[in-house]
Order: C-alpha cells, then structure tokens, then sequence
C-alpha cells in the first residue's frame, strides 16, 4: 500500500515532525511517497529517514519545482 | 511507537521561563529531536509549568490566598508573554496571527505532535510544592512529578538544554 504527504505548506520542525507521525502510524514494508520543497525540507527529511532505519526508495524533482521522495518503511 | 533503530541520542530540555516564544523554541527543538530519532525530555519548572496547566486562561488554582493569586496572575497556556516587546500581551496574539499566516506551527500545534512522539513530560515536584499546584492541575501529558535527582538521573548522558 502507497501513502501519499504533502508538505510543502509546512515549515521547520512539522515537515520532518509530519512525516515521522505517518511514517510510525504505516505497517512495515508500505511506502509513503513525500511532497517537498527544496532547501532544508530535501536536505533534512530523506536524510533524517535514512538515519532511523527507512529506505529511501528514489527521490526525483517534480516539474513545479518540488521534490518526490518515495520511502519504504 | 515502534523504532527501526535501537540506540538514541538524548536530548533533555529544562522549560523554565515559559514564555511565549522560549516555549516556542523549546517544543521546537523538542519535536524536531524526537522527530529525528532522539530520545527527548522536558522537564517544567517554575514559570515553565504554567503551560502545561489544564486551565489554559486566568484561574485561582492553588492551595492556599498567596498561590492562588499567583496562579491567577501567571495564567495558564493563554497568558504567556513574550520575553520582548509583549505590549501588555497584545503581542503573542499578533504573533499567532502571523505565525498562521506563514503556515508556521502553533504552540498547541507543537505540544500535540509532542505528545504523538512520545516525549516525556516531568513536572519540577519543589515549583509546584511553591505554587501550590497539584499533578491534577496540569495536562495529561505529565508523565510524574519529579525532583532534581531523578530530572539527572533520566538525563544520563543526554545533552541538556536550558530555556
């Protein structure tokens, strides 16, 4: 199962705090696919998820100028 | 809430002036530790506590005159000033408001998503001896009330923060 977060709207620390919460609600093995901006939200959250044990399964620019990251947990 | 990763950094962070923008900061740093896999601690201790009072307006909670009027005059999570420029407390109002409309999180907003990673909230038992106020008048999210030692003691190795 793939779950979908936006948070492009979202500002330090609820970016990474945002998509921590969803990941621990999630079951192992499912994927979330991330909206971001770039800049601190690209530097931080791939980062931050690889750091606690989550792949980080591709991580590609979308055509408005954000990011898609798609993690496994 | 389950973790992929077994050992952790420590973070402690002493709230002890309370006020609007240093509870900012702190919960800041708070869940963005936790968020990053660190194991957080707060402990509340003086002006801290009155954020972590149930009764979030003015109210004369206490066990004797004197504590009740303090506590009627420190208030609880409303009434907390800005430690500059707080204009007789219009200025947190009109921070929240701009705070909103750059989409950046609220003070509720942060002490929530505290409570979902699992931070630990201890409450300084000689503030509280001071203040008159008990476990009861305090949010859920007070894990115990606790003295200095044990504060230390669940900060073993953990980097301390004071705000």
């Amino acid at each position: 199962m793939k779950h979908f977060l936006d948070i492009t709207r979202e500002t330090c620390p609820m970016t990474f705090v945002k998509v921590k919460l969803r990941l621990a609600k999630m079951d192992a093995g499912e994927k979330l696919e991330v909206l971001l901006n770039a800049g601190e939200p690209l530097e931080n959250v791939p980062r931050s998820c690889e750091e606690q044990g989550f792949k980080v399964l591709s991580n590609e620019p979308t055509d408005n100028g954000k990011h898609l990251l798609l993690i496994e947990k | 809430m389950s973790q992929p990763v077994v050992d952790k950094k420590k973070i402690s962070i002493v709230c002890f002036s309370g006020e609007f923008d240093k509870m900012l900061a702190a919960y800041t740093i708070a869940t963005g530790a936790a968020a990053t896999n660190r194991e957080v601690t707060m402990f509340f201790t003086f002006w801290g506590l009155n954020a972590l009072k149930k009764q979030r307006g003015r109210k004369p909670i206490g066990k004797d005159f004197l504590s009740r009027v303090f506590n009627w005059l420190m208030g609880g999570r409303n009434n907390l000033s800005l430690s500059r420029l707080n204009f007789g407390g219009a200025s947190p109002i009109l921070m929240g408001g701009m705070m909103r409309k750059n989409n950046v999180a609220q003070l509720d907003e942060l002490m929530e998503a505290a409570s979902e990673l699992g931070i630990r909230h201890f409450a300084c038992e000689m503030s509280m001896h001071i203040l008159g106020i008990s476990k009861d008048d305090l949010i859920d999210d007070v894990q115990s009330v606790v003295g200095v030692a044990t504060f230390l003691n669940e900060s073993e190795d953990a980097h301390i923060i004071f705000i």
